[in-house]
């Protein structure tokens, strides 16, 4: 059977060929398109290492069939900077320790990007934890990860503000 | 994962004729399927993809009051429609305390009320499972079985089901609409899951190639607004699965309790619809005395199914506590942590009295 998915990944559009409809979006990152910043942990939408952003909304890369996102525009962690300029996200988690062995990093930027385009969380440390809830580090880096996600979001919205005055 | 046939139908009609095929699946999001799939647990050989299927993502104020909600709304935008939440908000603390934010941006509606038990039986392949293997046995049974059901449950099952989103469903007279290929039909949501009884494997009363259209909730379920809670008891606070979780809604004048709605969750092979501490409720003081007998009726049929007599008491002290929350208000907001009851502010009277 010849099927094939067309996806525009970090503002790329192209059509791949697929010989198979059991390839989820993850794997063809990683073993199509040579993304591999984006992580398979544990392939089961449990850890979130996988995350990235599918129509501007957050997902589990792992738990979703390449094919079936036909049409679907997605962003992964090789997207986020400009050239040589971090996305702001990504400053936040050096300046804030957000990491240690950094397997988990990718996943994590990516969610916290998505979070702050939910606009739900708010300054509220409680309500970010709760929703970065879907990534897990095994290092134990929470605390500097919340800071993170909070820092990136007031600098990301005073950005916003400077833009639209 | 084994090999299947991937179809894309254009329409409704198109995909129920699909599916109707032996062995084909329906695929919406794929968050519990692929799951499946990996783990060798169900091996469908056709999956109709009904995720590009038009028409099937929106929420609508029907003119009757009633909301439709399409099969294919995501977790989160339900969760996070403010009129919707406006109306049913124990329904959007449901929707907000299940899985995570990533899971919850992809899992739809219609899948969420489809999805598996996660018996760890069912899911481990190399285990004996009645639902998977019709005949093969319950390893459940004897083993650890701590988080299984107290309720409903059979010799052959005594797997849960794990939704959060249908308890207050269930509670509020959600209908289903169907579509098959006789044409549609609906059905209220509280007869949809089957109790396992002899046969586990038929979990719904859905005949095959029938497919979830849409949710509705009458008018009258908003009229509880103002006091309308979920709580859920986890093993951790955020990103897990039910060990017991109710949805309480009240309509209260003048202290007294007019008309109450309960379900449980996480006790039974199907969101757990309980009549009789709604009729005790009914004309009742809002109190804990009254919390207190409802919750020994819901629980009155409740039986250990393994090492979880626990369970039946913690589920009338989850009873207790949720009628007691909702009693106090619906929170103008969804709280940080939804459905904990860690979240504050705490119950309105002190433990003991809450659990007296």
């Amino acid at each position: 059977m010849s099927i094939s998915t067309t996806l525009t990944v970090n503002g790329v559009t192209r059509t791949i060929a697929l010989d198979d409809p059991r390839v989820t979006l993850l794997d063809l990152l990683r073993e199509r398109l040579d993304l591999t910043g984006t992580k398979k942990g544990c392939d089961r939408g449990q850890c979130g290492a996988c995350t990235v952003l599918v129509q501007g909304r957050r997902i589990n890369a792992c738990l979703a069939l390449a094919v079936s996102l036909d049409g679907a525009d997605i962003l992964t962690i090789e997207g986020v900077a400009r050239g040589d300029r971090l996305h702001p996200v990504q400053e936040a988690f050096l300046a804030h320790d957000g990491l240690q062995c950094g397997f988990c990093t990718p996943g994590q930027i990516m969610s916290a990007i998505g979070l702050i385009e939910e606009a739900q969380a708010g300054d509220e440390p409680e309500r970010v934890r709760e929703s970065m809830s879907g990534n897990l580090c095994r290092c134990g880096a929470y605390q500097g990860i919340t800071e993170a996600v909070l820092d990136a979001q007031k600098t990301m919205v005073a950005a916003d503000r400077k833009e639209v005055a | 994962m084994n090999t299947f046939d991937y179809v894309r139908p254009a329409t409704v009609s198109e995909a129920v004729a699909a599916a109707a095929a032996p062995g084909a699946a329906y695929l919406a999001a794929g968050t519990n399927l692929l799951d499946l799939m990996k783990g060798g647990v169900v091996s469908p050989r056709r999956l109709v993809d009904i995720s590009h299927l038009p028409g099937l993502d929106r929420i609508e104020e029907l003119s009757d009051g009633s909301v439709r909600i399409g099969a294919l709304v995501r977790n989160s935008d339900l969760a996070h429609d403010e009129n919707f939440v406006r109306r049913f908000p124990a329904v959007a603390e449901a929707l907000l305390s299940g899985a995570s934010a990533q899971l919850r941006n992809a899992a739809t509606v219609g899948g969420n009320l489809l999805q598996r038990t996660r018996c760890a039986y069912f899911y481990d392949a190399a285990s004996a499972c009645n639902k998977r293997t019709p005949g093969a046995g319950c390893d459940a049974r004897g083993g650890e079985n701590r988080l299984h059901a107290v309720l409903g449950w059979s010799e052959s099952c005594i797997a849960t089901h794990p939704s959060d989103f249908c308890v207050p469903l269930v509670a509020l007279d959600a209908v289903v609409e169907i579509e098959g290929r006789a044409g549609r039909r609906e059905l209220p949501l509280e007869t949809l899951h089957r109790l396992p009884d002899h046969a586990p494997e038929r979990e719904s009363v859905l005949e095959p190639g029938e497919l979830i259209v849409a949710v509705r909730l009458p008018a009258e379920a908003a009229a509880f607004a103002q006091h309308a809670r979920y709580l859920k008891i986890r093993e951790r606070t955020s990103y897990a699965f039910a060990v017991v979780s109710a949805a309480a809604a009240l309509r209260i004048a003048d202290g007294r309790i007019v008309q109450a709605r309960l379900a449980l969750g996480g006790v039974a092979p199907k969101p757990w619809r309980a009549r009789e501490a709604e009729a005790l409720l009914a004309g009742a003081a809002a109190d804990a005395t009254s919390f207190r007998r409802a919750a020994e009726a819901a629980l009155a049929p409740a039986k250990p199914s393994g090492d979880n007599a626990f369970k039946i008491e913690l589920a009338r002290r989850i009873v207790v506590r949720a009628l007691a929350l909702a009693a106090a208000g619906t929170p103008d907001r969804v709280p940080a942590l939804p459905a904990s009851p860690f979240a504050p502010p705490f119950a309105p009277e002190s433990g003991a009295v809450i659990h007296a």
